[in-house]
């Protein structure tokens, strides 16, 4: 397994509906063990082009390979290897912790001894050892959160797609899922991420800005703020959007 | 390995079931309350008439029928009135019916007793007894004539004309009601509960994490259908043992045989039910495309209620897409009339149909949803 190497590259990706272009023309190549922020307004695209990667939506024209499969032709393969996570809480609330976490780990092929040791060993981490029987539903939000993420790579994927993971959690606990980003990071997890949030970018090793379909800027945040002489990530999103003629 | 997915999903879908004790009241207390109401409160069956008498003379052979209509439970005798009053009797709501015997009632009588008297009798100037009904409900008149007429006819037929009520010679209304309700009950629980269990994940969003996830959309389907399928089937039991130990109702035909039909048709109902969920994207949406297109064309359509017979042509037409109507037929014609699963080989063969048309639809629209 080389460092280096590509886990997820895209060529000209497209993505038409009717007339109009969701996604258009967009290439990029994300690398093992990096943390990708993947940034935009509402409506530039970034679901649409995340839906494209995880297998959920052909593109139109284009072609991209995340985990060494095709996207259009291997998606079962590579639906396999990723972990997802989306913007609205993932998890069955009427279901215990204990429970979520088999099920995902049978979904994912996992034998039943494998699934009781990873669960155990991830309660420890997240520190919710006592609330293994506890219904998802009763915890709250912020832990919700970190269990979701915990669950979605559980099955040790290349690749975890996050789509506005910490949307509506308090700042201390976004501070605390980035930790648990980092240490899958660190694992050699590739994190492919959408935010709202531009201190967040801030933490990407490199980040993707989407206006109207296209990716207007690609770099790490030291190297695009230099580039165009701003201050901030933000200041950059700003500029960049300003110029945007999709909204919401 | 997929497999163990697979089984995985199952369990969650009947923890789901289990943990939700709404849905278990809907699946386990429906039934039973449906059953019981349909079978005993309402029900078509004639049972208390009030009759009154209107007789010239109330001499032995009247007084002999009197006795014999008041001795049977479903008639109450409410004294004797004069023959011009009949009308008024019936619209102060007296009595319900007016037995009125003819001026020579005990001559024909008399006549009609003889050896060879028969014939005699048949050519009688008019009618010996006449029964004026309130027929303003026309079922409980008709039903109350036909009743009537047998009593009377019993031993010494006044009229020249023999009934003879096959399968149901009581004429309970639970015979009747008892496939409709299976008919309803079964497309209420497994097409309203599927399709609002997989339209709730759309709507919280898991449903995408699971296409996220290696496991199948048609393994995702299959998974949900089977925790309900088997609940089900415990409705079935449950259905089944009331009809005969608390309704009476006699299973006649072949057990074998109306479990058959039944699941083929749970099948068509849980089709159905995934068919909605691929039409709709919120719960309420998915409840009132379930109430809409089937709940009220089951109760009006499927001669449930209603006889398909009696309805225009166009109605008519529009039952035979019903899968209600046929199970309902199939089910009539095995419980009731206790013929061999091999007069039902149409229904079922329609069933069938319908259930793999559905299954097939349903699939690929769910497919297509991917996109």
């Amino acid at each position: 397994m080389n460092e280096h190497e590509a886990v997820i590259s895209v060529r000209e990706l497209t993505k038409r509906f009717g007339t109009f272009t969701a996604v258009d023309g967009i290439s990029f190549e994300v690398r093992r063990g990096e943390i990708f922020g993947f940034l935009g307004a509402n409506g530039a695209g970034k679901t649409t082009a995340m839906r494209m990667l995880c297998g959920l939506s052909y593109p139109t024209s284009g072609s991209g390979r995340v985990a060494g499969y095709d996207i259009v032709t291997q998606s079962e393969c590579i639906k396999r290897r990723i972990g997802y996570m989306s913007q609205r809480f993932s998890l069955y609330d009427d279901l215990t912790v204990l429970e979520n976490i088999r099920l995902f780990g049978g979904i994912y092929g996992l034998a039943p001894g494998a699934i009781l040791r990873r669960a155990v060993e991830l309660l420890g981490r997240l520190g919710f050892r006592r609330e293994a029987r506890t219904r998802v539903g009763a915890l709250p939000l912020g832990w919700k959160q970190k269990l979701a993420f915990a669950v979605a790579t559980l099955h040790r994927p290349e690749v975890v797609f996050l789509d506005e993971p910490t949307g509506g959690v308090d700042p201390v606990t976004r501070r605390q899922f980035w930790e648990l980003i980092y240490e899958a990071a660190a694992g050699g997890t590739t994190i492919f991420v959408t935010t709202h949030y531009m201190d967040e970018a801030e933490y990407c090793s490199r980040v993707s800005i989407m206006v109207d379909g296209r990716i207007r800027a690609l770099g790490t945040p030291a190297e695009l703020k230099r580039r165009f002489a701003v201050g901030t990530v933000d200041e950059l999103f700003r500029l960049l959007a300003r110029g945007a003629t999709r909204s919401e | 390995m997929k497999r163990n997915g697979f089984w995985a999903f199952v369990r969650k879908e009947a923890l789901h079931i289990v943990r939700d004790p709404r849905t278990m009241l809907i699946v386990l207390g429906i039934p039973v309350v449906q059953l019981l109401l349909f079978g005993f409160a309402l029900s078509t069956e004639v049972n208390n008439l009030d009759f009154a008498v209107a007789a010239p003379h109330r001499s032995e052979a009247v007084r002999q029928v009197v006795e014999r209509i008041a001795a049977n439970d479903c008639f109450t005798f409410r004294g004797y009135v004069d023959p011009a009053q009949i009308d008024r009797v019936l619209r102060t709501g007296r009595a319900d019916v007016v037995v009125a015997f003819a001026r020579d009632f005990d001559r024909r009588q008399a006549e009609h007793l003889r050896p060879g008297g028969e014939a005699a009798a048949g050519m009688g100037a008019g009618p010996a007894v006449q029964l004026v009904f309130d027929a303003s409900n026309p079922n409980t008149a008709s039903a109350g004539a036909g009743y009537l007429r047998r009593l009377l006819s019993d031993g010494d037929a006044a009229a020249g004309v023999e009934m003879h009520l096959l399968y149901n010679p009581q004429m309970k209304s639970a015979y009747n009601f008892v496939p409709g309700i299976m008919g309803l009950l079964f497309i209420l629980i497994c097409s309203i509960m599927t399709s609002v269990s997989i339209v709730r994940e759309k709507e919280t969003g898991t449903m995408e994490v699971l296409l996220v996830s290696p496991v199948r959309p048609v393994g995702i389907v299959f998974a949900k259908m089977i925790p309900y399928f088997v609940l089900s089937c415990v409705d079935l039991a449950v259905i089944l043992l009331l009809v005969r130990y608390v309704l009476g109702v006699p299973l006649s035909g072949s057990l074998a045989a109306v479990v058959g039909i039944s699941v083929l048709y749970l099948l068509l109902a849980l089709a159905l039910g995934l068919f909605i969920s691929t039409i709709a994207d919120r719960q309420a949406t998915a409840l009132v495309i379930s109430a809409m297109l089937m709940l009220l064309p089951v109760i009006m359509l499927s001669g449930m209620i209603f006889p398909i017979e009696n309805m225009p042509r166009i109605l008519q037409a529009l039952s035979c897409v019903i899968p209600a109507r046929w199970y309902i037929e199939a089910v009539r014609k095995l419980m009731i009339q206790a013929l061999p699963f091999s007069a039902v080989l149409r229904e079922f063969g329609i069933l069938l149909a319908m259930t793999v048309a559905l299954v097939g639809v349903a699939l690929r629209k769910f497919n297509d949803k991917l996109e």
